[in-house]
């Protein structure tokens, strides 16, 4: 599958300008449960993508998902660079040749195991795993309204994370003091998944049928 | 430090900062300063936090198939960690006995 290029366009630069409208917050995140750096790292990271927008938007699909992941490996500059890029290049691979939600779903899925890899991680530890592992779940679910089921999964599992306590990344060496903060990827997750669904909601598509993307 | 404990027969490089500058760690610098401290024997990487772990193993990923093997992160402190690395190093001990040297240092 690709999509058109305007729409392609319009996705990467949503997503990015949504991430960089943040940065401030992922930052305050950032400093209760980290070193304070997320939001800029991603801001850093998604400028870049930004900088390349209109080489990547005309790429086949799968060939701009890589081009975003690589853009952010080598500009965001913190552990987010390698686990975002590997969700983004992973995904970039793994893209199906006929879209739909399946076909999808098993290529999310093929990212999400891959950033599980990258960070030596899973689901409840308290990171941006805990929004892609919900989210797949949902996308594999299928069914009806999709989209504001993948919206309020994102909002949910990134407020969910509130409460944990971290296990995995700087936050774990806080131990107990990790709780009662949301963790930053998390929720620079949720603000992606966000950014993608107002991007479509807009183009009025379905994720459901084989549409002309 | 480690330069003055060692002598010069040990290639050494070392790398901090983003991409632009600041906190943080850049794939470009690491992989250019695998470049600097490469010789036929490895490169034996010690890090300092979690972010600069994980980039260096994408460095790696990035390196050509013959340098790939041949470049190693240590699981030791960095201080310490490289004060014995390049001690062992300059020994003309192999990567893998560099790498051990380092680790030992690891918390148990």
């Amino acid at each position: 599958m690709t999509l058109k290029p305007e729409l392609q366009r319009n996705l990467i630069q949503t997503v990015a300008n949504h991430v960089i409208q943040h940065a401030e917050e992922l930052v305050t995140l950032d400093q209760a449960i980290g070193d304070g750096d997320h939001g800029l790292n991603m801001k850093r990271g998604f400028e870049a993508v930004l900088g390349d927008l209109d080489k990547t938007a005309a790429l086949p699909t799968g060939e701009a998902l890589k081009a975003v992941g690589m853009a952010l490996v080598m500009k965001v500059g913190g552990a987010s660079g390698p686990l975002y890029g590997t969700l983004f290049m992973s995904l970039g691979k793994a893209l199906p040749l006929e879209l739909s939600a399946a076909s999808l779903a098993d290529a999310f899925a093929a990212a999400v195991d891959a950033v599980k890899a990258r960070g030596k991680s899973d689901a409840g530890e308290k990171t941006m795993l805990d929004v892609l592992v919900p989210l797949l779940a949902v996308l594999r679910s299928g069914g009806e309204d999709l989209p504001e089921r993948l919206r309020a999964c994102a909002t949910e599992a990134a407020a969910a994370t509130v409460p944990m306590r971290a296990t995995r990344g700087r936050a774990s060496f806080l131990g107990e003091r990790s709780i009662g903060h949301m963790d930053p990827g998390a929720r620079s997750s949720e603000l992606m998944v966000h950014a993608i669904l107002d991007v479509l909601e807009q183009e009025g598509k379905s994720l459901e049928t084989n549409s002309d993307l | 430090m480690v330069r003055q404990m060692v002598g010069d027969d040990v290639p050494l490089a070392w790398c901090g900062g983003a991409p632009g500058g600041g906190l943080g760690t850049s794939v470009e610098s690491i992989l250019a300063a695998i470049d600097r401290a490469w010789s036929e024997t490895g490169v034996a990487i010690l890090v300092d936090l979690g972010g600069a772990e994980t980039n260096s193993e994408m460095a790696i990923e990035m390196l050509p198939e013959e340098r790939r093997a041949r470049v190693v992160i240590c699981d030791a402190p960095v201080v310490e960690g490289a004060v014995m690395a390049g001690t062992e190093a300059s020994a003309g001990s192999t990567l893998e006995q560099v790498r051990r040297t380092a680790e030992e240092l690891r918390a148990h």
